[in-house]
C-alpha cells in the first residue's frame, strides 16, 4: 500500500505547548509529527506520514478566523498532502469547532479528503457533520487508543474512494443525510414485505422516518398577572451589537443570554440582528421589531404585570437542528424557573 | 373465471428489415411502413426511427415516453384502450408482449420535463430502459404547432408504434405465457378466505400539459378515481402523458409492467388476497384532493380492503395526496404502506418530502433525486444532446465543452420511479 | 422552544409568522406575528401606530399565558 502523507491539526495542549492558559497562541508550523501525530504513524504501521504539523490555540482559531483559515490553508496547499487530520476533539469545545472549520475549508478549497473525530456533544459536530466524517469518541483522552484505529481505517476508505458503510460498523457520528445505494430488492418487492409485516403486527422499518414531533401538555397559566415576572426570549437573533458571542446566522450552537435591566428600548445603534434567514433592514433599523423590550416597558409601568425580568435570551432559529432547538428551550426554561419567572414571551421570525 | 393469457416473445436483436416481424428472436421493422404510418398524423412533420441496443455507446434525449410493445391477439378490444378505435375493456383474452424491447417517444422538446437514457456507461444503471432494444422515434412537429397539440401528437405516435409492433408477436412462436386469473369479488372471497385483502391505490397526476395522465383514453383531469383490476393495467389501460420529473414519473412502461402489480400477484392467494388496483387522479387544489381521497376511501371500505399500498407518481404536491391517504387509511385501521422518492437536496441534507404525517410510519422510498452525477460522452445522440440545459435534473452549463454533462439524477429516465421497478434506496448515515 | 419551555412547567407564547410550522412542532400557544422579518412591527405604518400595534400584540400575548388552554391554541 502507498504512503499517506498527512497534515495534522492539533490545538494547544495536544501540540504540547501548554493548557488553557496557551490558548490565544498564534498558529504555528512544524515538520513532522507531534504527540499523538507519532501514534497515527505507529498505528498505521508507518503507513500514514505525518509530513507536516500545524498548532493553533483553541481561543485564537475562535477569534481570529478570517486570519487563521488562509494561513492553514496556505501551509496544507504548500505540500498538497494527501489527507488532512484534524484532532481528535473529544469533548473540547473550542477545539471541536476549529477541527470542523478547518477541515471544511481544506475539503472545500484545496480538494484534500480530510477526517476529524469528536465526542457527540461537541458542537463542533452540528457544525461540520454534513459535510465529512466525524470518527465518535468518548469524552476523555483515554479512547484515543481506540479512536486512532477507527481514524486511519475510515480515512483508508476515504482515500480508496471504497463503499463506506453505516456509522455503527465504521464508527463514524450518523451525519444527518441520506445517501442513496443500492437494496437487495426492488422498491415493489420491499413495500409488499412492509405490508405483509404491518398486516402481520410485526415490526418493520420505515425507509423515510417521518420527523415526529411530540405535544406536551399545556403549562397552568398564569394566576395574577399583576404580580408576575415575565421573560423575553427570542429565536429572531437580537443580540448586541457585533454580536460578541459570534451567534451564528444559521444552525446556531448556542443561545445567549444578554442585560436588559437598564434598558427601555432597543435602539439600531445598540443591538442588532443576527438571524441570517429573513431580510435584516427592519430589525436593524429597531430591533424592538423583533424584541419588543418597548412595548413591553410600557406595560410594565402601567402594572400589566409585576416585572420584566432583567435578561432576555436569544438564539438563532434558522436551519438550526431540531434536536438543538429543543436543548436550548429545555435549559433555558430551567434557568428562567430558577430565575423566579412566571410567563415567557417568544418571538420567532 | 375469466383470464389474461400474456404470451411473452423474446426478442434478442432488432434491425431494419423488408417485414416487420419476428423470426428466431430477432425483430425485424419495415421502417418506411411504420414511419407512413405514424406520419398519417398530419401534426407530425417528420419521423425518424432509430435504434439503441443494451451498451451501445448511445445516448437518447429528450425521451417523453416509454411504451412495450404489446397487442391483443383475438377479441374486439385493443391495447392502449381508447386510443386506437376501441376503448372497449381490457385485461382478459389473449396479449402478446415483445419482451426486451421498448419504444421510446423522443425528438424535439415540448417542455423541459423531458429526460435522458443511456445505454453504456454510469448512466445505463440508472434505469432497466439500458437494458431493452429500445426503437426511439424522433419526431419534429409542424411549424407553429401549440404544445398541446405537439404533446399529444408524440404520445399517440408512441401508441401506435407500440400497438404496431405488438402486432409482429401475434405470429412469431411465444417464449413463455402466463395465466392470470380474472376473478370477481366473490369468487375472491371464496378462494382466499381468511387472507388480509390488499387494494394498491395507483396515483396518477392530472395536471395540466405534460403533467396529465390517460385512463381508458380519457384524460384523468376529467375522472374520479377508478377500479382497475391488474390486468388492465397490463393491457395499457393507464397511458402517462406525464414528464415530471423524468426520474419519477411513471413511464407508460412501467403502469404496463407494474411491478407492485406483479409482487402482489405473486403473493395473491398464499399471503394476501390481491383485490385489485385503484387509478387515483391526482390534482392541484386542496378541495380536490379531499375529493378524490374521500372516494377512494370509500370504495374500498366497501370492498372490505384491509392494507394498501400507494404509489405516488412525480413529486411536491402529489406528496399531500400520499399523506392524506396514508391519515384516513390508517385512521379506519387499514394498514398502509406509501412508496415514493424523496428530493433530500445533493447534500442528502434535506426533508425530502413535502409534506408529513404521523400516520406515515410506512414508507418505501426509491432514492434521492438530487443526487448528482458526471456522465461522460456517448458516440451517438438520439435526439437533441443541448436539451440536456434545459430539462429537470441539468442546469445552463450542464453540457461541458469536453462532452460531458454533470447533472442530477432526476434527469434520468425512471431512476427514482416510484412503483418501485429499481432497487435505489436512500439511508441515513 | 416553546414547548419545551412549558414541558418545565412556564406557560410560555409564541409569537410567529408561519402559524402551521408551530403548530406542527407542537407550541400550546400561539400568536400570528405581523411577518417574518418583523413579527412584533410593521414599518410600513408610522412609528406610533406601529407602537401600538406592538403594544396590542404583546397584551394578546400576556391574555394567552393567562388562559387556560387543554391543547394547542392561535390566539386571535
Amino acid at each position: 500500500m502507498e504512503k499517506v502523507r498527512v497534515v495534522h491539526y492539533l490545538n494547544q495542549f495536544f501540540g504540547q505547548i501548554g493548557g488553557e492558559d496557551r490558548a490565544g497562541i498564534i498558529p504555528q508550523m512544524k515538520e513532522g509529527p507531534v504527540g499523538v501525530g507519532r501514534e497515527i504513524q505507529n498505528e498505521s504501521k508507518g503507513r500514514f506520514e505525518i509530513v507536516r504539523t500545524i498548532i493553533c490555540g483553541d481561543n485564537y482559531a475562535a477569534e481570529h478566523l478570517e486570519e487563521v483559515e488562509p494561513l492553514i490553508l496556505k501551509w496544507v496547499d504548500e505540500i498538497r498532502p494527501d489527507l488532512f487530520w484534524a484532532g481528535p476533539a473529544f469533548a473540547a469545545g473550542r477545539y471541536g469547532i476549529a477541527c470542523g472549520t478547518m477541515c471544511k475549508a481544506v475539503q472545500q478549497k484545496l480538494g484534500i479528503p480530510v477526517i476529524t473525530a469528536m465526542h457527540p456533544t461537541n458542537p463542533g459536530v452540528e457544525a461540520a457533520r454534513k459535510e465529512m466524517y466525524i470518527i465518535e469518541t468518548g469524552d476523555s483522552i483515554r479512547d484515543m487508543k481506540r479512536v486512532i484505529p477507527k481514524m486511519v481505517a475510515l480515512a483508508q476508505k476515504i482515500l480508496d474512494k471504497a463503499s463506506i458503510g453505516m456509522p455503527e460498523q465504521e464508527g463514524y457520528l450518523p451525519r444527518g443525510i441520506r445517501v442513496n445505494v443500492r437494496a437487495e430488492k426492488r422498491g415493489s418487492k420491499r413495500a409488499v414485505e412492509m405490508l405483509l409485516k404491518k398486516l402481520r403486527g410485526e415490526p418493520f422499518v420505515t425507509e423515510l422516518p417521518i420527523p415526529h414531533f411530540d405535544r406536551v401538555a399545556p403549562a397552568p397559566p398564569i394566576a395574577d398577572l399583576s404580580k408576575a415576572v415575565i421573560a423575553l426570549v427570542t429565536e429572531g437573533g437580537i443580540v448586541p451589537k457585533g454580536n460578541p458571542d459570534r451567534i451564528e446566522a444559521h444552525n446556531a450552537s448556542k443561545y445567549c443570554k444578554y442585560f436588559i435591566g437598564d434598558l427601555n428600548d432597543l435602539t439600531g445603534e445598540a443591538f442588532q440582528t443576527a438571524h441570517g434567514g429573513y431580510d435584516p433592514v427592519y430589525a436593524n433599523d429597531d430591533p424592538d421589531r423583533v424584541l419588543p423590550l418597548d412595548a413591553a416597558r410600557l406595560l410594565e409601568e402601567r402594572g400589566l404585570f409585576a416585572k420584566l425580568y432583567d435578561y432576555y435570551y436569544v438564539t438563532v432559529g434558522n436551519v438550526t437542528a431540531v434536536a438543538s432547538a429543543a436543548r436550548y428551550g429545555h435549559e433555558i426554561g430551567e434557568l428562567l424557573l430558577k430565575d423566579g419567572v412566571q410567563g415567557v414571551i417568544l418571538t420567532s421570525t | 373465471m375469466d383470464e389474461l393469457l400474456i404470451r411473452k416473445v423474446r426478442v434478442q436483436d432488432v434491425t431494419f428489415g423488408e417485414r416487420t416481424e419476428i423470426i428466431d428472436h430477432l425483430l425485424r421493422i419495415n421502417r418506411e411502413e411504420l414511419v407512413r404510418y405514424l406520419l398519417e398524423d398530419s401534426h407530425l412533420k417528420s419521423v425518424e426511427i432509430k435504434l439503441a441496443r443494451p451498451g451501445e455507446k448511445k445516448r437518447i434525449i429528450p425521451v417523453k415516453d416509454v411504451l412495450e410493445p404489446r397487442a391483443k391477439s383475438g377479441g374486439t378490444s385493443t391495447t392502449f384502450p381508447g386510443f386506437l378505435g376501441t376503448a372497449e375493456p381490457v385485461g382478459t383474452g389473449i396479449t402478446c408482449v415483445l419482451d426486451g424491447v421498448s419504444v421510446v417517444t423522443c425528438g424535439k422538446l415540448v417542455n423541459f420535463q423531458e429526460g435522458l437514457i443511456d445505454m453504456a456507461g454510469p448512466g445505463a444503471a440508472f434505469n432497466l430502459f439500458s437494458k431493452k432494444l429500445n426503437i426511439v422515434l424522433v419526431m419534429n412537429p409542424v411549424e407553429n404547432l401549440g404544445k398541446h397539440e405537439h404533446e399529444k401528437a408524440v404520445r399517440v405516435a408512441g401508441i401506435k408504434a407500440a400497438h404496431y409492433l405488438g402486432q409482429a408477436g401475434i405470429l412469431a412462436p411465444f417464449d413463455e405465457e402466463i395465466r392470470y386469473p380474472v376473478a370477481t369479488c366473490p369468487e375472491l372471497e371464496i378462494a382466499y378466505r381468511g387472507l388480509p385483502k390488499v387494494i394498491y391505490i395507483d396515483m396518477v397526476i392530472a395536471q395540466g400539459l405534460l403533467h396529465d395522465n390517460y385512463i381508458y383514453g380519457m384524460n384523468a383531469q376529467g375522472s374520479l378515481p377508478v377500479f382497475l383490476s391488474p390486468t388492465e393495467l397490463m393491457d395499457g389501460a393507464i397511458v402517462s402523458g406525464n414528464c415530471a420529473a423524468p426520474c419519477h414519473k411513471n413511464t407508460t412502461y412501467h403502469q404496463q409492467n407494474n411491478p407492485i402489480v406483479e409482487d402482489l400477484l405473486s403473493e395473491h392467494g398464499k399471503t394476501l388476497t390481491f383485490l385489485g388496483a385503484i387509478a387515483m387522479p391526482v390534482r392541484t387544489t386542496l378541495l380536490d384532493k379531499e375529493r378524490m381521497c374521500t372516494q377512494v376511501l370509500k370504495m374500498i371500505r366497501f370492498l372490505g380492503a384491509q392494507g394498501a399500498i400507494v404509489s405516488e407518481d412525480g413529486g411536491g404536491n402529489p406528496e399531500a395526496d400520499l399523506m392524506m391517504l396514508a391519515r384516513l387509511f390508517e385512521k379506519e385501521g387499514i394498514k398502509t404502506v406509501l412508496v415514493s422518492d424523496e428530493y433530500a437536496g445533493r447534500d442528502g441534507a434535506s426533508q425530502g418530502l413535502a409534506d408529513v404525517t404521523p400516520e406515515a410510519d410506512a414508507i418505501v422510498t426509491n432514492g434521492n433525486g438530487n443526487q448528482y452525477v458526471v456522465l461522460p460522452p456517448m458516440e451517438e445522440t438520439i435526439g437533441h444532446l443541448e436539451a440536456i440545459d434545459v430539462i429537470t435534473g441539468g442546469h445552463t452549463g450542464s453540457l461541458r465543452s469536453d462532452g460531458w454533462i454533470e447533472m442530477e439524477i432526476a434527469g434520468i429516465m425512471g431512476s427514482t420511479v416510484e412503483v418501485g421497478s429499481e432497487n435505489l434506496m436512500t439511508v441515513a448515515i | 422552544m416553546v414547548k419545551e419551555i412549558e414541558r418545565v412547567g412556564l406557560p410560555a407564547v409564541q409569537i410567529c409568522a408561519i402559524v402551521p410550522i408551530a403548530v406542527t412542532v407542537g407550541a400550546n400557544r400561539i400568536i400570528r406575528a405581523i411577518a417574518i422579518p418583523h413579527p412584533t412591527g410593521d414599518p410600513t405604518v408610522g412609528r406610533r401606530e406601529e407602537f401600538e400595534i406592538r403594544e396590542n400584540l404583546l397584551k394578546k400575548a400576556l391574555d394567552a399565558l393567562c388562559s387556560k388552554i387543554e391543547k394547542q391554541t392561535v390566539f386571535k
